[in-house]
């Protein structure tokens, strides 16, 4: 019997992004930023754009499959999906999405993509303005819940309380990104380094977890990536980037209505990733370097803990900001600046980066770099996560 | 001092369009908490569904519970992120188990002192807060630590 994994069976051939905005600083719509970062990706294959037939995308994108394939006058389009959920908590699992479709034959040449234009459209940060809210919302929002940072806020609070976690190591996560986000050019974030004092006297968006700096930026751009045959990624233009495994979903009852999760202080992945781990064939001690998505730090700390990356009883001891540095930090983390310091692009920077990693041209290139985890949207449901690695993890 | 917790102006609780929750929102009116609880397999279940998780019984009763409860997490807001709280400052939300409803929770404000420290744990009893001039009326349940 055929084993049944998307292990090796596709990879990433291409990696392109737009110049990244904050919120509402984009000269470009948002849609023309989606065709600008699947134009460069494709350039970046050297695959012409007619030759994409599927795209994959998640988070409600705007950028709408047909519209794609029409302006980009696609010969056929044979596969169009988008990953239920708000937020990136779908960015790997588009990813995974496209492999599924080329790696079973649906489609050769899938791009998993995000544009988004916040200064455009609603911002994140800003709740509602209806006057009436029904359903779940009905039982949060009417007690001024309403924003992603209050959704998630208790969760972070019952996990540090748990575990006796502190502030400091929320703020090694922050500082670790602002630091790698110092040296790349297309970090929002460049020439605006943060120090310890600046983050602790950083105003309080949430207490008692979420300072300023632990609350991911609102901006304008897209990012897309071309995943293909393993066998067509040998013959373009990189190395490739296999897709190792993908896991996606949440855990028993995550979305239970009105914080009734029966695991609640979660970013959702403690079912998900030993899934992950067992489809890449690999131990959380094999990844070389980590890509997690910070909406806000405390997802970020939750993650790497049920990505056994992290042990909860050793966050405090761990999570400091020397360890997650590259090159030399034992576990590089969010290594072009990630959504805190290079760009909200709902996760998928992330992936852009890791592929850097893998190809070994990234600015703050991690030593170790046959494997990355790129870990999506923690909190929300559903989730997901992939493993990539290059040639030597296969 | 407003008579309410938070600002007039917020989004107003609805069980429309498909009334699931209607039971509810019509016992907050009466100053009584209602839990859905299956007639089948006894499970609490919150919030409302049409189907029990447990034994997938569409038979759900609701029962009303004891109105006292103990604080599972909490947070305190500073940024306001919507145009009703400018200018409020920081408020209390805290996520409340219901130990005499299988520990289901929900999610209130802490009455009191903004400032006041939330310990976890901490036994708290509901406070209804009533919008009766709102159209159409409804009510808040809030929640004060326990004397």
């Amino acid at each position: 019997m055929v084993e049944r994994t998307l292990r090796g069976r596709t990879a990433i051939a291409g990696i392109g992004e737009t110049t990244y905005y904050k919120h509402g600083q984009s000269p470009d719509s948002e849609f023309k930023l989606a065709l600008q970062a699947i134009v460069k990706a494709c350039e970046d294959a050297g695959i012409s754009p007619h030759d994409i037939d599927g795209f994959a995308s998640y988070g409600n994108d705007r950028s709408e499959a047909g519209r794609l394939a029409a302006a980009l006058g696609i010969k056929e389009l044979r596969f169009s999906n988008m990953f239920w959920g708000g937020g990136g908590g779908g960015v790997c699992g588009a990813v995974g999405n496209a492999a599924a479709a080329v790696a079973t034959g649906m489609a050769d040449c899938v791009v998993a993509f995000r544009s988004l234009a916040q200064g455009q459209y609603a911002r994140y940060g800003r709740g509602t303005g209806a006057p009436l809210v029904a359903g779940d919302d009905s039982f949060i929002i009417p007690y001024g819940v309403m924003s992603p940072a209050q959704r998630f806020a208790m969760k972070v609070t019952r996990f540090m309380h748990d575990h006796g976690i502190r502030q400091e190591a929320l703020r090694a996560i922050s500082l670790a990104c602002y630091h790698h986000a110092q040296n790349n050019p297309n970090a929002v974030m460049r020439g605006r380094p943060l120090t310890e004092a600046a983050y602790d006297s950083s105003r309080w968006i949430i207490e008692p977890y979420f300072h300023l700096y632990d609350c991911c930026q609102e901006n304008d751009g897209a990012a897309a990536v071309i995943v293909v045959p393993a066998e067509r990624a040998k013959d373009t233009k990189h190395k490739p980037s296999y897709l190792l495994a993908c896991g996606q979903g949440c855990d028993h009852r995550s979305a239970a209505p009105v914080h009734n999760m029966p695991n609640y202080p979660s970013s959702h992945f403690r079912q998900i990733a030993p899934r992950l781990y067992e489809m890449a064939k690999l131990k959380p001690s094999d990844i070389g370097n980590v890509q997690c998505y910070e909406n806000f730090t405390g997802g970020v700390l939750m993650s790497l803990v049920e990505h056994g990356l992290v042990a909860a009883e050793q966050a405090n001891e761990v999570l400091v900001k020397e360890n997650l540095l590259a090159p030399n930090g034992r576990m590089p983390l969010n290594t072009s600046g990630g959504n805190l310091a290079e760009c909200y692009m709902h996760g998928l920077e992330l992936v852009i980066e890791a592929v850097r990693q893998i190809r070994g041209v990234a600015i703050n290139q991690a030593p170790r770099n046959d494997t990355s985890i790129i870990i999506g949207g923690p909190m929300v449901t559903p989730v997901s996560s992939i493993i990539l690695g290059s040639e030597a993890a296969l | 001092m407003s008579e309410f917790y938070l600002p007039e102006g917020l989004p107003a609780p609805s069980s429309a369009p498909d009334g699931l929750a209607e039971p509810y929102w019509e016992g907050t009116r009466e100053g009584k908490l209602r839990i859905q609880k299956c007639r089948g397999c006894h499970a609490w279940q919150w919030g409302p569904e049409w189907i029990c998780h447990r034994c997938h019984s569409f038979d759900l009763a609701w029962e009303e519970v004891a109105d006292n409860g103990r604080i599972y997490s909490y947070q305190r807001p500073h940024h306001p992120v919507h145009k009703a709280l400018t200018g409020r400052g920081p408020y209390i939300a805290v996520l409340v188990e219901l130990p005499d409803a299988g520990n289901v929770r929900m999610i209130g404000n802490l009455i009191g002192d903004a400032q006041q420290k939330v310990t976890i744990g901490a036994k708290v009893t509901a406070v209804f807060e009533h919008h009766d001039n709102a159209t159409p009326p409804y009510t808040l349940v809030h929640w004060k630590v326990a004397d």
